[in-house]
């Protein structure tokens, strides 16, 4: 209850007591007004009452950080209507333990240095616990101030291996499996499923789409496939054909590609544009429903990794559904993974009672939370138990998880 | 006013109304969006009379606009900010007055951590760093009049200079016990020398060229620069990047993120006062004059003697030293940096500040780092919008004030003749 | 050898891509000095128009041909139409002030135009239907050179010819010329150099939208932000080339184009940018003016 509230009601309550009082006979007046003043009295504080538990029962402040302007905005602003509605539907029963919910959002571009800003505005505004950031870059700028002031911070996106496994950031949890683990599905994928004897490897020489690329390599090798070749190539060039007749030449079997999905579709337009109908396998940027926008036909039969296919969980539906009923459009790239993160932190928070930095990660730990991904908990480095990657093809313009 | 005018004025202001309905009409009225390779188009009429009204008010204030610019400036010393500005000008003038301003700021500078929070203080930082960037860029482009396209290299020279003293000396630190923010006062000096090394590596080739040659060179040796630090992830982390990099050393204790951003803001302060001070020095110096000379006619510069190649290489090592230093600094702010920071974005960035503020003239130059800096971060309330009303805050500044905000003052010798006595 | 055709192809192909927009580049800097920064812009807001007015057209049922015919016409009006007010509002009133004021206003318009098309369509990535002819006599051919790098390399050298011929032989190209010797004595000589100064932005945002429409129909795809890098390579290409130089914009362009290709194929991707680079740096080395520029005169 805000302020504007509580003062209405009490000038509203005072308004019908003078009321009262003015109507009354004097006679009446001096025997009810013992009465009255007791009354009075009585609404007055229970007014003040129901009002400073609002007031005196501060909001938890969560903050949320990523990229809401600039050209990644579209993988950060799901994220931020995600834990909106979560945060709309705790507060409509009541809150945590009586406190509701209250978000601080801010922007960081997926930029480091405005992602330390982003923090330290986050850290200003004293917030219990963050859900952020979007990309893994910005995230590790952020980390060493979040762990400095000791807060809890779940990311739905950032699949950086060190970020959990190099043990430097206790505070961190994520609702995405990191990037090892799709590579490694990745390369088994190509090795058992696809049989290839000869890949090229390209990526956009980003930490991400590098880093994804790297280790579909290494996997891949020890898997006895041959590399021949491994290249970055420059994003947002209007002209891959150079690239795209090296691969040619190069007689491969079939292409990996780490990175996002508007190189990955000129790549695919161009390969198929010079009669090379080679399978084409990329990471979870790619698997996203604007790489088949985009890239129209020439997205048919390619195959890209991606969180697993949980559409048919009852609460990712009703997430779903709540989305286009709040914001009136299909949710965007990882939705279900920070519904699932805001869920998973308010419910730690709720277990534990309190906003202390120990009890939540303790929480974390311990708790299973039932979310639109599943029945998800977190081990001891921050990484999710119960949800994983799949592979997908893309088959009649949609993509289809492969069992 | 003559009622004529005025009819003339609304009829021009009306034609710009109209054309600016029709050109914008397809990107503002008309929204595409595409889906499985069909475009479809949705029309959004309320869109039209808000540009057919935006643009006749504006039409009609910006001519109002030009107007008071043109008068403005034929009678630089009427009006009322002229009568401002000589009344504050022989104000400052006092000497009793000047301390006491620059006492009152400093006692501003030096409370502002305490009295605002970390967040504010970061920001000021970035603004500290961007000053001692645009005072080094003044030194090329506004002393020596050498446009330089590639100024974040040496931005990222000193930034990985610390970081990679931290990825490869640090460790033996840490082995050893010995606290590893004591790189940052070593890599302090030395990011300034490799700096310093690089820009006289840059101005070799470019000893020649002139104008935008010279521009176009810069800009590349920057792009080359960033893609090397992408492409040699083995040595220096790629895309990657150097992460968790120290906080400068006190006394030997660890602190928390509020009094280390103190920390290095009172460092920032400390170097950004030894910067102007050296860089006033430089400007009173036979370099400096030199310096100017080249800048204003190179060929009667050959011919009055002065070296021209030397002076050049001074040019870029000199600026280069100062971007060495600021992005240590730098570094042991974010204790994160990458390839992505020192783009060529970047260059354009502190390019700005240096002429916006006002090229070759110091004052200007902090202060249009300063604005530069700050106000992205305090318009963030408007979001979207954000870039946008930047873009139209710089076009405005430079059209008003194309000399930028605090023009720089060119030395002036006046001859006053004696009087022959009796 | 049929690798190495490839790659020269692929070469030839980007380097008219790249030619498309350094024309328009060099035109603008030729007669008035300035670094047009907003010229990717124009050539982004080419294809953004063209996409919008298409999509219309198209969903009307017009046919095909036609589509592509009115988006193209309609797209190079209203880019033409984009550049003559830019450098009115913009660049005209920084005539006689210093070069770098100019630039900073070109930057300032670079920001405005990229985030007005962002805040007024969308950040994302959009399909870019081509409705440009597919050559079935080509298909055989297609892992050398596609239909569509066929018809961009065809316009290019179509465009390069008529600028030669509107530059060479009709009066407004020797207004053109004469402005750009030295706008002070053109003046004197009673050229209206306003009017020159305006066609040329004319001209060179009409052809940065033509380039904008191909480009986008090759690519596929169309985003806010494909004018900043398209502008910086364009710009290399210019200066390679010879700034202020037509022909040498093309040849500077195709240059570019080759050393990219050539050096992907057979040393690496990864160095694309710095292949061309160090050519630029090699070539202006040698020739400091670029390979067909002009050597400026320093007079006292």
């Amino acid at each position: 209850m805000k302020f504007r509230d509580i003062y209405s009601s009490q000038k509203l309550a005072s308004f019908i007591i003078y009321a009262h009082v003015l109507y009354m006979r004097k006679e009446e007046y001096e025997m009810k007004r013992h009465n009255m003043v007791l009354a009075v009295f009585a609404m007055v504080s229970l007014l003040l009452l129901s009002g400073a538990q609002s007031v005196f029962a501060a909001p938890i402040k969560i903050g949320v950080a990523g990229a809401f302007t600039g050209d990644l905005a579209s993988y950060g602003l799901p994220t931020a209507n995600a834990a909106k509605l979560v945060v709309k539907d705790i507060n409509a029963k009541g809150g945590i333990n009586g406190q509701l919910v209250e978000l601080v959002i801010e922007d960081d571009q997926c930029k480091p240095e405005l992602a330390t800003n982003a923090a330290a505005k986050l850290v200003s505004a004293k917030v219990a616990a963050v859900i952020g950031h979007i990309c893994s870059g910005a995230t590790k700028a952020a980390l060493g101030i979040y762990k400095d002031s000791k807060l809890v911070t779940v990311s739905p996106s950032a699949t950086n291996p060190p970020l959990t496994q190099s043990g430097e950031y206790p505070n961190f949890f994520r609702t995405i499996a990191p990037d090892d683990a799709q590579a490694k599905l990745a390369a088994n994928f190509l090795t058992k499923t696809l049989k290839l004897k000869k890949i090229a490897v390209l990526h956009d020489k980003g930490d991400y789409g590098k880093g994804f690329a790297e280790l579909v390599k290494q996997y891949a090798e020890e898997n006895g496939v041959q590399v021949a070749l491994f290249e970055g190539i420059n994003p947002g060039a209007p002209d891959y054909s150079a690239v795209v007749n090296k691969i040619g030449n190069a007689k491969v079997d079939g292409v990996v590609w780490g990175g996002y999905h508007p190189e990955a579709s000129k790549l695919v337009q161009q390969m198929k544009d010079k009669g090379m109908n080679i399978p084409f396998l990329s990471d979870d940027g790619v698997k996203d429903n604007t790489f088949i926008e985009v890239a129209g036909k020439y997205a048919e039969g390619v195959y890209a990794t991606g969180p697993t296919d949980t559409s048919n969980n009852p609460l990712a539906i009703k997430a779903i559904e709540d989305h286009k009923k709040e914001f009136g459009s299909e949710p965007g790239a990882f939705f279900l993974n920070a519904y699932a993160a805001t869920q998973a932190l308010l419910n730690a928070i709720a277990k534990a009672g309190s906003t202390d930095y120990n009890k939540i990660v303790a929480a974390l730990q311990s708790q299973y939370v039932d979310t639109p991904l599943g029945h998800i908990s977190f081990d001891k480095r921050g990484d999710i138990i119960g949800f994983g990657f799949s592979v997908f093809q893309v088959k009649n313009g949609k993509y289809v998880e492969l069992k | 006013m003559k009622p004529r005018s005025i009819i003339a004025d609304i009829g021009k202001s009306l034609a710009i109304a109209v054309w600016f309905m029709v050109l914008l009409f397809p990107l503002m009225v008309m929204k595409v969006n595409v889906t499985r390779g069909v475009a479809q188009v949705q029309f959004r009429w309320n869109f039209l009379p808000l540009v057919g009204i935006a643009a006749f008010v504006l039409s009609y204030a910006w001519r109002i606009a030009l107007e008071w610019n043109e008068r403005r400036g034929s009678n630089r010393s009427g009006g009322i900010f002229g009568r401002a500005k000589a009344v504050g000008g022989a104000y400052l003038a006092k000497p009793a007055v000047r301390t006491g301003s620059l006492v009152i700021l400093l006692a501003f500078a030096i409370a502002f951590p305490f009295l605002f929070g970390m967040y504010h203080t970061n920001v000021m930082i970035t603004a500290f760093i961007y000053v001692i960037l645009g005072l080094g860029l003044n030194i090329v482009v506004g002393l020596g009049g050498l446009l330089n396209l590639g100024y974040a290299a040496f931005f990222g020279v000193g930034a990985y200079t610390y970081g990679l003293m931290w990825k490869y000396v640090g460790p033996s630190f840490v082995a050893a016990g010995m606290d590893p923010g004591w790189l940052f006062w070593i890599s302090l000096p030395l990011a300034g020398i490799i700096a310093t090394l690089f820009g006289i590596l840059l101005s070799l080739p470019v000893l020649r060229l002139r104008g935008d040659y010279l521009a176009i060179i810069t800009l590349a040796f920057g792009e080359i620069f960033r893609m090397v630090m992408q492409n040699s992830s083995d040595f220096t982390g790629g895309a990657t990047g150097i992460s968790l990099i120290p906080r400068p050393w006190f006394f030997g204790q660890r602190l928390p993120p509020t009094k280390a951003a103190t920390y290095i803001y009172f460092i920032a302060i400390v170097l950004v006062v030894i910067t102007i001070f050296v860089v006033r020095r430089i400007e009173d110096s036979r370099v400096g004059r030199a310096l100017e000379a080249m800048r204003e006619d190179e060929v009667a510069c050959e011919a009055m003697g002065i070296n021209l190649v030397k002076n050049k290489l001074i040019t870029f090592a000199l600026g280069a030293f100062w971007a060495g230093i600021a992005g240590v600094v730098m570094a042991a702010q974010t204790t994160y940096i990458n390839p992505d920071s020192f783009t060529l974005w970047e260059s354009i960035i502190i390019l700005m500040a240096v002429v916006i503020g006002g090229t070759g003239s110091i004052p200007g130059v902090i202060g249009g780092a300063i604005l530069l800096k700050l106000l992205p971060e305090y318009f963030r309330a408007l979001a979207q919008y954000r870039m946008l009303i930047y873009g139209i805050a710089m076009i405005l500044v430079i059209l008003f004030k194309p000399d930028g905000l605090i023009p720089r003052k060119r030395k002036q010798y006046t001859f006053a003749e004696k009087e022959l006595s009796k | 050898m049929e690798y190495f055709l490839k790659l020269f192809l692929s070469g030839t192909a980007k380097g008219s891509i790249y030619a498309l927009i350094a024309l328009g580049y060099t035109m603008v800097y030729g007669i008035v000095q300035l670094i047009n920064f907003a010229h990717g812009e124009i050539y982004m807001i080419g294809g953004f128009t063209a996409l919008i007015l298409g999509g219309f057209f198209f969903s009307k049922g017009m046919p095909v041909g036609l589509v592509l015919l009115f988006s193209v016409l309609l797209s190079i009006m209203y880019a033409a139409a984009f550049g003559f007010t830019v450098e009115k509002i913009a660049y005209r009133p920084l005539r006689g002030k210093p070069r770098l004021s100019a630039l900073i206003s070109a930057i300032g318009v670079s920001m405005v135009l990229q985030n007005f098309v962002l805040l007024s369509q969308t950040e994302k990535f959009l399909s870019f239907p081509s409705y440009l002819p597919e050559f079935s006599w080509l298909q055989p051919y297609k892992a050398y050179i596609n239909s569509t790098q066929l018809i961009i390399l065809a316009v290019t050298a179509v465009i390069m010819v008529l600028l030669t011929l509107l530059i060479k032989f009709t009066r407004i190209g020797k207004a053109m010329r004469a402005t750009a010797q030295d706008m002070h004595m053109a003046q004197l000589v009673g050229v209206d150099v306003n009017r020159v100064i305006s066609v040329t932005f004319i001209i060179g945002s009409a052809l940065a939208a033509i380039g904008g429409v191909l480009i986008c129909s090759y690519m596929g795809q169309i985003n806010y932000y494909i004018g900043f890098i398209a502008g910086i390579k364009a710009f290399v290409a210019a200066v390679l080339g010879g700034i202020g130089s037509i022909p040498g914009a093309v040849l500077g362009s195709f240059v570019l184009g080759w050393t990219e290709s050539l050096g992907t194929g057979y040393i690496s991707s990864d160095y694309e940018d710095a292949f061309a680079f160090v050519i630029l740096i090699v070539i202006l080395l040698i020739k400091p003016d670029g390979i067909l520029g002009r050597t400026q005169r320093q007079k006292v």
